[in-house]
């Protein structure tokens, strides 16, 4: 229902009043739902991108409403770096194990083994750009056509170009400039032997919008995501979680803080927000008055104004 | 909760950037840390204001040109509803990205720079709103603050628009008015002192006032029509003997007990379930991701429709259409194409071309025999197997069509059925 009350403008000043923060609306899982079905029926192989965070458990979701009472028709592919929170892993196991899920698995480790990428080193070592590598061998040694993923347009600049149906070339990359043109809910999924397309259907989704159905569909998620007692240290005005695979300076010293994650890469690349929400309605309500978006936690976008676009022409997912 | 979807077009130096930028900044959509890389980029550019554009110029070459190449996305809400917003180009393969930004939405607002007036590209994004049937029209009459807010100029650039662009073929379109300044914020989400000549609403409103075209697409009246993406067949011993038909209704609503047609076989049953995850609905409407089950078992497979009995639409293996070409290899009469219905492909060749519109110059000629990028087309088509359309004035949703190119498979052409 509209508010056919003009005086809703004025009261724009108070964004944690706003009613459209705290419901989910229907139409993007009806999208959703539909993009599923699509890909199913479109491509002879697909798999879903599978990283253990919120939004591919949210389409871990969404894939068993489409096919319901049916089973999922698409295997999980997990591209790991090893250096994964461990609650993340965990969380992965117990998913696969109840649904009856097949796992793949592509390690980083593998592609460094392989010689095929070399592994970072200095302070900021990461394995996050080194795992397109590894993705692109996993879609090419499984014949995968389409790789269903996570990715919103609100996320970051470059992701809200891109399409739903996203067109891959033998090498993986996405050219900006070609893109199909989708209109009405037609989704063209014809390719050529080598190529695949990356497929997006929570495109349309916001990070509450996220958050608002995990809610509404009493979704588990991993329980880093919740606040909790953690070795972290501080570094370029960001909390990370101290590990192992982090090369950190003399004078950065862990200390234990209440924190959760906002949004969850590898441990290189994900910094933790200090919280005290243990619960889901207190994440919702952080995240509507929250300063800083999502991103803003990811130190890989960081890297410059351009670092997500120049990835994905190389085939980041 | 609703999603009101809009599609902004303008010329290269119209501000629409800049007014998406407005609309994000005075909703509170942007966060501290976009705002703070914002001014940091502003500053880089050596700009002494804050460059609310950056925030939508999204690729590399489109921040060196400082022009927008590819359709954005862009999310805000208002207490009651949330916005998407397609961002289109003006200058820039304009029918292409324009048609691909505003086929699925309910408003276009058109900005046009009050200095300039109303431009060729003005009357090229009105002809695509009308031939998309979009049913509002915001004329954004940007950058008045250059114009010294005169109510004289908003009026001009009124009466132009009105007598050059003339009436569109659409009745029901309703096309507002509204002089703004996005750089200052003037009547975005308040109206302006500096235009107290205006009697009008300021943007925001307006847009919380329009009708989602969802809800009309969705009425009991409308025919119902659900094409079947998938058939579910669990064959587990819980769900045995199990067939249900996954879609997306299309348009109009079933209800549990109605009779059913399936096409094109044309054989009859009735509605069993609609189920909807572990819930059973007694009814659905357009929009709406479901799986019916039938009473009975007849022949229906992917690609295939499901309508009502007494308002299924009529199978044709001809197709009168509209087309949107969208590809630099030209259409060409004689010529075979993938023709995508919703979720049905055929093979279809073309027929015939009667006429062609230059959206450049708006010429028609008639003794055509290809349509070329950015034009539009009246062609008759063939296709291998029936098809179930509808005019795409009735029912829009189950009257548009995609054309493929079988070498390069990309999707080349736009059809309307006339």
């Amino acid at each position: 229902m509209i508010n056919k009350n003009i005086d809703t403008v004025s009261e724009l000043n108070n964004r944690t009043d706003f009613e459209s923060n705290r419901s989910f609306p229907r139409q993007l899982e009806d999208e959703a739902i539909y993009i599923m079905r699509e890909v199913a029926a479109q491509f002879e192989k697909p798999a879903i991108l599978f990283s253990g965070g919120k939004d591919s458990i949210t389409l871990v979701r969404l894939a068993q409403k489409a096919f319901y009472p049916g089973k999922i028709p698409f295997p999980l592919l997990h591209v790991d770096t090893g250096h994964n929170f461990p609650e993340t892993i965990e969380f992965r196991d117990k998913l696969v194990a109840e649904l009856g899920l097949e796992l793949i698995v592509g390690n980083v480790e593998d592609s460094i083994r392989e010689g095929k990428v070399k592994e970072e080193t200095g302070k900021y070592a990461s394995r996050n750009a080194l795992q397109t590598v590894t993705l692109l061998d996993a879609i090419e040694a499984n014949k995968f056509d389409a790789c269903i993923g996570g990715a919103r347009r609100d996320e970051e600049k470059a992701r809200a170009k891109e399409r739903i149906f996203s067109v891959r070339d033998d090498f993986g990359q996405w050219d900006a400039k070609k893109q199909r043109p989708e209109m009405f809910e037609m989704l063209n999924g014809k390719i050529e032997v080598g190529e695949n397309v990356r497929v997006f259907p929570i495109s349309n989704w916001t990070e509450l919008d996220v958050w608002n159905y995990i809610k509404e569909e009493k979704i588990e998620i991993p329980s880093i995501y919740y606040a909790h007692q953690r070795q972290v240290f501080f570094r370029d005005g960001m909390i990370w979680s101290d590990s192992e695979f982090i090369n950190k300076s003399e004078d950065e010293v862990p200390y234990e803080a209440t924190v959760r994650f906002r949004t969850v890469g590898d441990m290189t690349c994900t910094a933790a927000v200090s919280s005290d929400a243990d619960n889901i309605d207190q994440i919702i309500d952080e995240i509507i008055g929250a300063e800083i978006s999502e991103r803003g936690a990811r130190i890989d976008d960081k890297r410059s104004e351009a670092a997500m676009e120049k990835r994905k022409q190389q085939g980041y997912f | 909760m609703d999603i009101l979807r809009i599609a902004t077009a303008g010329s290269v130096d119209d501000g629409k950037s800049t007014l998406i930028g407005r609309l994000l900044y005075e909703t509170k959509s942007i966060t501290k840390d976009k705002i703070e890389a914002l001014e940091a980029a502003s500053k880089r550019k050596g700009l002494d204001f804050t460059d609310l554009s950056l925030l939508t110029d999204g690729l590399i070459a489109e921040r060196e040109q400082g022009i927008t190449i590819d359709v954005a996305h862009i999310y805000f809400n208002t207490p009651q509803r949330k916005y998407i917003i397609a961002d289109t180009p003006g200058h820039f393969e304009y029918t292409r990205n324009m048609v691909t930004g505003a086929s699925n939405t309910s408003v276009s607002i058109i900005l046009i720079d009050s200095r300039n007036g109303v431009s060729e590209q003005t009357k090229r994004h009105y002809y695509i709103s009308s031939l998309l049937r979009t049913e509002n029209v915001v004329v954004a009459v940007n950058k008045m603050d250059l114009v010294d807010y005169s109510e004289d100029r908003f009026k001009e650039i009124k009466e132009s628009f009105e007598s050059t662009v003339g009436k569109s073929g659409f009745e029901g379109q309703n096309i507002t008015f509204v002089p703004l300044s996005s750089l200052y914020g003037d009547n975005i989400t308040t109206v302006s002192e500096k235009m107290s000549w205006y009697k009008g609403e300021a943007l925001l409103p307006i847009l919380e006032k329009i009708e989602n075209k969802e809800a009309r697409i969705g009425a009991h009246e409308v025919p119902a029509r659900l094409a079947v993406q998938n058939v579910i067949r669990p064959k587990t011993t819980e769900y045995h003997d199990f067939r249900g038909y996954a879609g997306r209704i299309a348009s109009g609503e079933f209800q549990v007990g109605d009779q059913v047609i399936a096409l094109p076989s044309r054989q009859i049953s009735s509605v069993k379930s609609i189920i909807k995850f572990e819930q059973e609905l007694t009814s659905a409407k357009a929009g709406e991701s479901v799986v019916l089950t039938l009473e009975d078992d007849i022949d229906i497979s992917r690609g295939n429709m499901i309508a009502k009995v007494g308002q299924a639409p009529e199978g044709t293996k001809a197709v009168k259409a509209k087309v949107c070409w969208m590809d630099s290899t030209e259409l060409t009469a004689g010529k075979t194409y993938f023709l995508q219905h919703g979720v049905n492909v055929q093979k279809a060749k073309v027929v015939s071309i009667d006429s062609v519109l230059d959206v450049e110059h708006f010429e028609e000629s008639e003794d055509r025999t290809d349509i070329k990028l950015n034009e539009i087309g009246l062609v008759n088509l063939k296709t291998a197997g029936e098809i179930f359309v509808d005019k795409y004035e009735n029912v829009p949703t189950n009257g548009a069509f995609i054309l493929i190119d079988p070498m390069t498979n990309n999707t080349v052409g736009l059809g309307f059925v006339q």
